[in-house]
């Protein structure tokens, strides 16, 4: 076998060193795609990615003639219950300058404290100076879960 | 006398043909002077109806003989005084059966109202250079409310007050300044009203009334203000300083501290500095003052808050990290901000610290989701640094067996 | 028979030898893209409904979702950037003579496919420019002419752009184009292994030093993948494939919308040409044109070879460098206006 270099041992030596480094240094490369593959490949915690649909608490947390604000996509969203057997769920969010509205027992509607706009329980604006009515959203219970979603 | 021979002339070679509206036919062949009506009514919302020029001046429409067309005999008025219009309106705005036939839901309670305006009671003692119904609603070619063109559309009702309210010779008389309208359009309600086309925007007759027109007293500003502003006006009226804006040279209201017309966007500075409207009456070193300059400490500090996490998430965001999670936190944050600037209408401190708490605790958590991801941004970078690196190796790991093969040409 | 093929395939070494790699390139990028794409299906559901937040799940909490999807968004462009200098490369050499022609043409095809692939894929996201390109895109073929309305109807799955539109892209690029990419590809590797390199015409193959396939031209086209791979994971890491917002139909377009680069010239050439020429109406005119410049283009081994003369070879250059010239003047055109 023909000499490739010099048969000096310490450059024998030093080239096996880089070897193995070089080595190590494609095996490391090798790790640094796999490792975020097989990280991918886990699933995380949350499975759920839709904003269609949100769970609004348990049917007992409501009572009858009042509502609460629930989260819904990046966007307020607010709850009502009518009574024992009818809830109504709206886009929270007021058309006049987008503040939040809330719910009003003692006139059963929707106010929006900013600049006193009123909405009915449709959503259809009443009185004050939003321009267009709220957006409805529907309301499912499955169990004792109140679920809002996107109507279709 | 040559006029009404040529209007005789004129009118007697149209008889025979079916004129519907005899007033228009001739009065539009005319010379200008009382010409204009007949081309100005066409726009007019009473013709739109069926109405005619007789309907109000008097008169038969249907002859086309001045002498007949125009006789006292038929009810013509011809034009009336100007301290008249009101009542000459009146005659059928004010007659719910009549109007009924046309506008049903229309009021017909703008007379009584009149009667007890400022441009009513001084019309009554004979002053005739107030606003009859005519000044603001045009005469001729009246349109309806909401048509844009009308002078009293609310997108225009300060225009037409203003033709008069910022003329100083028209004032002088009165004495009333004659600032409001340039004032008003330096406001938040006028940027309302022109820039966003916002018709809920108040205007003069929002707040003064339109027919019983009339500066609102200084027990009832607030009121006023608080058809729309009901939470501040409620914050307010339980206030300290309600029994002492609301008496007479207390100021009037909300008025005092936001004046009347050139309403701007509130700000800290009106707590603090030298611009501070509490200094007014409270001077400095006073418990008062302390309050003021501590309040508006703490909406100051919320808004720097929320300001450094929009900054922050913005930063994070346009480095390609997905943010929008707290940036829709950050909402939630600016309407704690602005339930502060409500707050602090009661006067009470301890009231202002509940919205305050809360937005600021919303900007840490947000100011810190938005570092995290500029940390997980940095991660990210410095992962790609290593592999790199280790690609390079890698490389010249490569190169060095390619050279190593092929200096042995053996192989 | 693949031990025979390891121990005899050489590549011939002169100053062209550098262009070689591209056709390895692009097959390392479809491999990326293949590898990139299966890991992005275990999370991508490909309804109107859940489409964009599918990409957003995988963007913002799947564990280095954000580098795989990036990764396969920008693969696709280099992929096809890749692609074109291949096929330019092997024009201007003039590998396409005999006995390459089928080779020449298959590539041109896959080329072809390599588009749809973009097209189709672009869509999946199912955000606002997604959205609205696609629309574009697709009235444009529908002026092709006669078949235009029927392409159009095909390729939307109905009158517009929507879920049918979604589910039909999706299995385009996930199932039809693979399977007749791999099919083509299978061809083109095939000829590539029995034709040989080609090398400069007027050289005389047997005058040119050879490296052996295995090892060492592996060995090269390794490093330059590894070396396509780092810059994959730079532009992955430093300019993140954006979201974009959920498409909304019902909005009016985004100011400015265009399809991505590699339609750009067309697109711009589109609406330069006035809306009627004479009696033709301009955009068929334009796709007409290029058509008539595809069939040039793919047609060259069969006009543009040294058997018809040496002004045949010289007007090929001449409309390859126009090529490149028009491609890239107006894509940029395409890209600032």
């Amino acid at each position: 076998m023909q000499g490739t270099s010099s048969a000096q041992p310490g450059s024998q030596d030093r080239r096996t060193a880089i070897s193995w480094l070089l080595g190590g240094g494609v095996a490391a490369s090798l790790a640094s795609f796999f490792y975020p593959v097989i990280r991918f490949l886990n699933p995380p915690q949350i499975t759920e990615a839709s904003v269609n649909e949100v769970a609004a608490g348990k049917v007992q947390d409501l009572k009858p003639n009042s509502g609460k604000i629930v989260k819904f996509g990046n966007k307020p969203a607010l709850l009502v219950r009518i009574n024992d057997t009818e809830w109504k769920a709206f886009s929270a969010v007021c058309t006049h300058l987008n503040c939040t509205v809330q719910y009003q027992e003692g006139r059963r509607e929707i106010w929006c404290a900013c600049h006193n706009g009123t909405y009915d329980l449709n959503g259809r604006v009443t009185s004050g100076p939003p321009p267009r009515p709220l957006d409805e959203f529907a309301v499912k219970i499955r169990g004792d879960e109140v679920v809002i979603s996107r109507r279709a | 006398m040559r006029a009404p021979a040529i209007l005789f002339l004129l009118c007697g070679s149209l008889s025979g043909a079916a004129a519907v509206d005899s007033c228009v036919t001739c009065h539009s062949a005319l010379e200008e002077g009382t010409k204009g009506p007949a081309t100005l009514i066409k726009n007019d919302v009473h013709i739109a109806h069926g109405l005619s020029c007789a309907d109000c001046h008097g008169g038969d429409r249907t002859s086309t003989d001045p002498e007949v067309s125009m006789s006292k005999a038929k009810g013509f008025k011809g034009k009336p005084a100007r301290t008249a219009i009101p009542a000459f309106c009146a005659s059928c705005h004010s007659n719910p059966d009549f109007m009924r036939r046309y506008a049903p839901r229309e009021r017909v309670d703008q007379l009584d109202l009149y009667k007890t305006s400022i441009h009513g009671k001084k019309l009554a003692a004979g002053d005739a250079n107030v606003a009859t119904c005519v000044d603001c609603h045009s005469v001729h070619d009246i349109r309806p409310v909401r048509d844009t063109l009308s002078p009293v559309h609310p997108l225009r009702v300060a225009e037409t007050c203003s033709r008069c309210h910022s003329d100083k010779a028209k004032m002088a008389p009165y004495k009333i300044p004659t600032n409001q309208f340039a004032e008003y359009r330096t406001s938040v309600h006028w940027e309302a009203m022109t820039k966003r086309s916002d018709l809920s925007a108040p205007s003069c007759a929002s707040c003064h009334g339109n027919h019983g027109a009339k500066p609102p007293q200084v027990e009832s500003v607030a009121e006023v203000c608080g058809t729309c502003h009901v939470l501040y006006e409620q914050l307010y009226g339980r206030s300290v300083h309600k029994p002492i804006f609301s008496v007479a040279g207390g100021g009037g209201g909300c008025v005092v501290c936001h004046s009347s017309h050139g309403i701007q966007y509130p700000n800290t500075k009106m707590l603090v500095g030298s611009t501070s409207v509490c200094a007014g009456c409270h001077e400095a070193g006073t418990p008062q003052s302390n309050t003021a300059a501590q309040m508006a400490g703490w909406i100051d500090g919320l808004g720097a808050a929320i300001k450094q996490s929009e900054t922050v998430l913005a930063t994070a965001e346009s480095s390609g990290m997905e943010v929008s999670e707290a940036q829709v936190r950050l909402i939630d944050g600016r309407e704690n901000l602005v339930k502060s600037r409500l707050a602090l209408h009661s006067m009470k401190p301890e009231e202002l610290r509940v919205p305050i708490d809360a937005g600021m605790a919303i900007a840490r958590e947000t100011l810190q989701a938005g570092q995290a991801s500029l940390r997980e941004r940095d991660n990210r970078r410095y992962g790609l640094g290593v592999s790199v690196v280790l690609i390079a190796i890698a490389i010249l790991a490569i190169r060095s067996l390619i050279r190593r093969i092929e200096s042995n040409p053996s192989n | 028979m693949v031990r025979d093929l390891m121990d005899h395939k050489v590549v011939p070494v002169h100053a062209g030898t550098a262009w070689y790699y591209f056709g390895g390139i692009t097959l390392f990028l479809v491999g990326v893209q293949l590898f990139t794409g299966v890991l992005l299906l275990l999370y991508y559901r490909p309804t109107v409904a859940e489409a964009f937040d599918s990409v957003r799940f995988i963007m913002t909490r799947v564990q280095f979702g954000w580098l795989i999807r990036s990764i396969h968004s920008w693969s696709a462009n280099l992929l096809i950037l890749s692609a074109f200098i291949h096929m330019f490369s092997v024009a201007f050499t003039h590998a396409f003579r005999r006995p390459r022609e089928l080779t020449w043409l298959s590539g041109i095809l896959l080329l072809g496919l390599m588009l749809g692939f973009g097209f189709s894929g672009y869509l999946l996201p199912w955000n606002q420019i997604s959205y609205f390109a696609t629309k574009v895109g697709t009235d444009v073929a529908a002026t092709t002419p006669f078949a235009g309305p029927a392409i159009a109807r095909f390729l939307r799955g109905g009158e517009d752009v929507g879920a049918a539109t979604l589910t039909r892209f999706f299995d385009f690029h996930v199932l039809i184009l693979p399977l007749i990419t791999f099919a083509l590809i299978g061809l083109h590797l095939a000829l590539v292994q029995k034709n040989g390199m080609s090398t400069p015409s007027g050289v005389p193959p047997s005058k040119l030093a050879q490296m052996k396939f295995f090892p060492n031209f592996l060995l090269r086209e390794l490093m330059v993948w590894y070396g396509v791979l780092a810059v994959l994971g730079t532009l992955a890491a430093v300019f993140p494939w954006e979201l974009g917002e959920k498409a909304d139909p019902f909005a009016s377009a985004p100011a400015g919308i265009r399809p991505e680069w590699y339609f750009l010239a067309q697109f711009y050439t589109l609406k330069l040409i006035p809306s009627h020429v004479w009696i033709f109406e301009g955009e068929i005119l334009g796709l007409l044109g290029f058509g008539a410049l595809a069939a040039i283009w793919a047609l060259l081994p069969f006009w543009a070879v040294e058997r018809y003369g040496a002004s045949r070879t010289r007007l090929a250059n001449g409309v390859g460098v126009f090529l490149v010239f028009y491609l890239f003047v107006f894509t940029l055109l395409g890209y600032f206006k």
